[in-house]
């Protein structure tokens, strides 16, 4: 299925792009399921998204857990916990 | 809609206004306006840019003052975020809450902005003589965001 992947703020620039259009395996059906996909890829993917690393994930726009659900068409953002105010 | 993410600059006077109205309900406004510091962790800052998740950011926003108002007996709320380059004195937030008293109004905006801090998509990166970097995260305003957490029930 294919989902469409965001990297925010200093994620884009740790992996090297703002975003990707992922066709992902069925099995890969959470958040923690992609998270794992991704960092298999190697270098900065298994550093910056390790586990342990304060990271922030986002389903639609929605804030999300590693139990969440990954459907298809879905947007999964990545990101760093948030500064703004 | 109670939500604007600009580049612009605010009037805070000209938004207090606007929300207002002539309402003649309204006894009380509370607001809050954070501004862009020149140091930060011990260093001097130059500049900074304020990055945000477009879509995400208003609907985060949007959430967070909907549930001000149903926790508060408060009557109208604003929420102003600029994004963009920003240099120290800049205008960075403006939060405005009117209600009828000014309990409910205090504590709308405080609650309002200590769960921007932690919930809406925004980052910071700043401008030092070092470089650019990175705003961590503080835990103090993980603090200061859980204090509006419900009590944990103790089994009933």
């Amino acid at each position: 299925m294919k989902v469409k992947i965001l990297y925010l703020a200093s994620l884009r620039e740790q992996l090297g792009k703002p975003g990707e259009d992922l066709e992902i395996p069925p099995a890969t059906s959470t958040v923690a399921g992609l998270r794992t996909l991704l960092m298999a890829r190697g270098g900065a993917w298994q550093t910056v998204l390790a586990q342990g690393k304060a990271l922030r994930v986002a389903v639609n726009q929605e804030m999300a857990q590693p139990t969440t659900p990954v459907k298809p068409g879905d947007e999964v953002a990545f990101f760093p916990p948030v500064t703004g105010g | 809609m109670p939500v604007r993410i600009q580049t612009q600059d605010f009037d805070a006077g000209a938004e207090i206004a606007a929300v207002r109205g002539d309402n003649p309900k309204i006894g009380a406004v509370a607001s809050f306006i954070g501004v862009c510091r020149d140091a930060n962790d011990g260093d001097p800052v130059t500049k900074m840019t304020l990055e945000h998740y477009p879509g995400m950011t208003e609907k985060a926003l949007e959430k967070i003052v909907a549930e001000a108002k149903a926790r508060w007996d408060v009557m109208e709320a604003l929420v102003v975020h600029r994004v963009g380059e920003l240099k120290p004195t800049d205008q960075i937030v403006l939060v405005i809450v009117a209600g009828a008293h000014r309990g409910e109004a205090f504590a709308a905006c405080e609650f309002i902005m200590d769960y921007l801090k932690t919930r809406a998509p925004f980052w910071k990166k700043e401008q030092t003589p070092q470089g650019t970097r990175w705003v961590e995260a503080r835990a103090s305003d993980d603090e200061a965001a859980q204090r509006w957490e419900p009590p944990k029930s103790s089994a009933a």
